[in-house]
């Protein structure tokens, strides 16, 4: 489903971010990216999501090369590939229903079809009681699960998380990650960038280890 | 692999990440609905700050607008003026009272003239003392030195060239020592209007483009303040187009809000100068009444200050927003 073909990336102050990154990932796969911090989990992250281009290699979706899709077609490629943000990226003036809504306004659903599959979503996350309240009156947790019903509620093929439980407690995380592999058993690809290897390690999916921009471990399966 | 097959190989739901033309079409409509619905409640939920805006745009608009109103005034003013030119003959000196009160009744039975007046140099002088001033003067003077004077106005239906055809002809007449075509302040009235025009127009220009920036900065302020929600929209797979749309509507609004004001501003000051007006046109006996912009005029200016916001918004969304990008 995600191919990495040889991908570098330089950004311009002539920083490697990535260098010589090959690796595939299936399509029912549920995969952890680790590495410290300015490892290049993120960078892969972006290039896959294009808010990036490599600057050698290819990055493949479901065969397809990444360099084929020109500026115009990046919101499209967007719209199938949902993204858990370390930050949430929440809309802190709109309710929860609203900031979950927005891919599905976005990708122009009929109303009455954004309302049943925003409380689907918010049904899955646990949080369908909350979905008049603004994101500001909700803990870090609770945040984040809304950060991840957005995310699912277009019903995407890949589902992207960076650090999805960077300011939780352990207990909170492993909640969070049970829905990560709730979502992977519905057949979405999973890749989600954590440091938290306590965590990562005891759940039994594929790791993939990166160093100063290189691939130390796990790269096929 | 096509989606469709895709979303059969998929355990949970069928995927329709690939709208129909007739289902995208409709999206697209309904988000243009949602982005004015949203744009116009944002303006109404700051009256403060709108009002600011629309009154800067009204007041901007309403200047050229009222200054074009006023001379189109002026010139329905000078219309009225224009058919009873007058051309004025001057007698030789030698001619008799009774020869040129004589000359008065034949230009009378012309078919080209509407009316000739005979002012004898007497009733002239008369009245000359009387309206002058200058009495003394002209009483310690021991000859009348003004002439015997013909008023003749031409037909209505003589055009300006065939009056000046006509101003020869008389003055070509033996008994004329000259003869004055009292059409030059009219002339004058209508190059000072044109070239009032012409000002306006510059002003006008100049003000519509002060405009459109305005509402250029306007818009950009609003794109600066909402940068986070247009990242976060960008993220999740928004369009350029879909993120320009309330912008450019919000610019709508604020023209057409501008447009509006500058209507009700230029009818208010038409209103408070009507009962002057009147009253002096009343003093000349003039049938003259001010009039204003009218109801299709109104529609006009909302329509004209939805254009110029609509270009104001494009300018500052073509510029600053494709800049915003996801970091």
């Amino acid at each position: 489903m995600i191919s990495f073909d040889r991908v570098g990336k330089r950004y311009a102050e002539g920083f490697d971010a990535l260098r010589e990154i090959s690796l595939d990932i299936a399509r029912d796969e549920l995969v952890f990216l680790t590495g410290h911090s300015g490892a290049g989990k993120s960078t892969l992250l972006r290039l896959i999501m294009l808010m990036d281009r490599p600057t050698r290699g290819r990055v493949l979706i479901d065969g397809r090369d990444l360099a084929q899709v020109k500026a115009r077609g990046v919101p499209r490629h967007r719209r199938d590939i949902g993204v858990v943000f370390q930050n949430h990226q929440l809309l802190f003036d709109r309710s929860v229903f609203d900031n979950v809504a927005l891919p599905l306004v976005i990708a122009g659903y009929d109303f009455r079809e954004i309302g049943r599959r925003v409380r689907a979503a918010l049904d899955k996350v646990g949080l369908l009681a909350s979905e008049r309240a603004l994101p500001m009156t909700l803990s870090g947790g609770e945040q984040q699960r809304v950060g991840i019903a957005r995310a699912v509620v277009g019903r995407p093929r890949i589902l992207l998380a960076d650090e999805p439980t960077g300011n939780l407690d352990p207990a909170l995380s492993a909640e969070i990650m049970q829905l990560f592999e709730a979502f992977n058993q519905v057949g979405v690809t999973v890749l989600i960038a954590s440091h938290d290897l306590a965590l990562i390690s005891r759940l039994h999916h594929r790791i993939i280890t990166l160093r100063q921009g290189r691939l130390v471990s796990g790269s096929a399966q | 692999m096509s989606s469709r097959r895709q979303s059969a190989t998929r355990r949970e739901g069928a995927s329709l990440s690939r709208t129909q033309l007739r289902d995208r079409y409709h999206a697209w409509l309904q988000h243009h609905r949602l982005s004015a619905a949203q744009s116009l409640l944002k303006v109404v939920e700051n009256p403060g700050a709108s009002l600011l805006t629309w009154l800067v745009i009204g007041i901007a608009l309403a200047l050229p607008v009222g200054l074009n109103v006023a001379l189109e005034n002026a010139a329905r003013l000078g219309g009225n003026w224009d058919s009873p030119a007058q051309v004025s003959l001057f007698l030789h000196d030698g001619l008799g009272d009774e020869r040129s009160a004589e000359f008065a009744r034949e230009l009378g039975e012309r078919q080209d003239l509407a009316s000739v007046r005979f002012v004898s140099r007497q009733a002239a002088l008369a009245e000359f003392t009387a309206l002058s001033g200058f009495g003394d003067i002209l009483a310690s003077l021991d000859k009348n030195p003004l002439p015997h004077l013909v008023l003749a106005t031409p037909v209505e239906t003589l055009d300006e060239s065939a009056i000046t055809d006509l101003r020869e002809e008389l003055g070509a007449l033996p008994e004329v020592a000259e003869a004055v075509l009292d059409m030059d302040w009219l002339r004058r009235l209508h190059s000072i209007l044109e070239l009032s025009q012409r000002l306006v127009l510059l002003v006008g220009g100049m003000l519509v483009l002060g405009v459109v920036l305005i509402l250029g900065n306007t818009i950009r302020l609003a794109i600066e303040s909402r940068r986070d929600e247009i990242v976060v929209v960008k993220l999740v797979g928004g369009s350029n187009a879909f993120v320009r749309r309330p912008f450019l509507y919000t610019g709508l609004w604020c023209g057409v809000g501008g447009g509006l004001l500058a209507g009700l501003l230029v009818e208010a000051g038409l209103w408070s100068l009507r009962e002057p007006v009147g009253r002096l046109a009343a003093l000349y006996e003039s049938p003259f009444y001010l009039s204003g912009l009218g109801v299709m005029g109104i529609l006009n200016l909302l329509l004209f200050g939805g254009a110029l916001g609509l270009a104001g918004a494009w300018l500052a969304v073509s510029r600053h927003l494709a800049d915003i990008e996801p970091r």
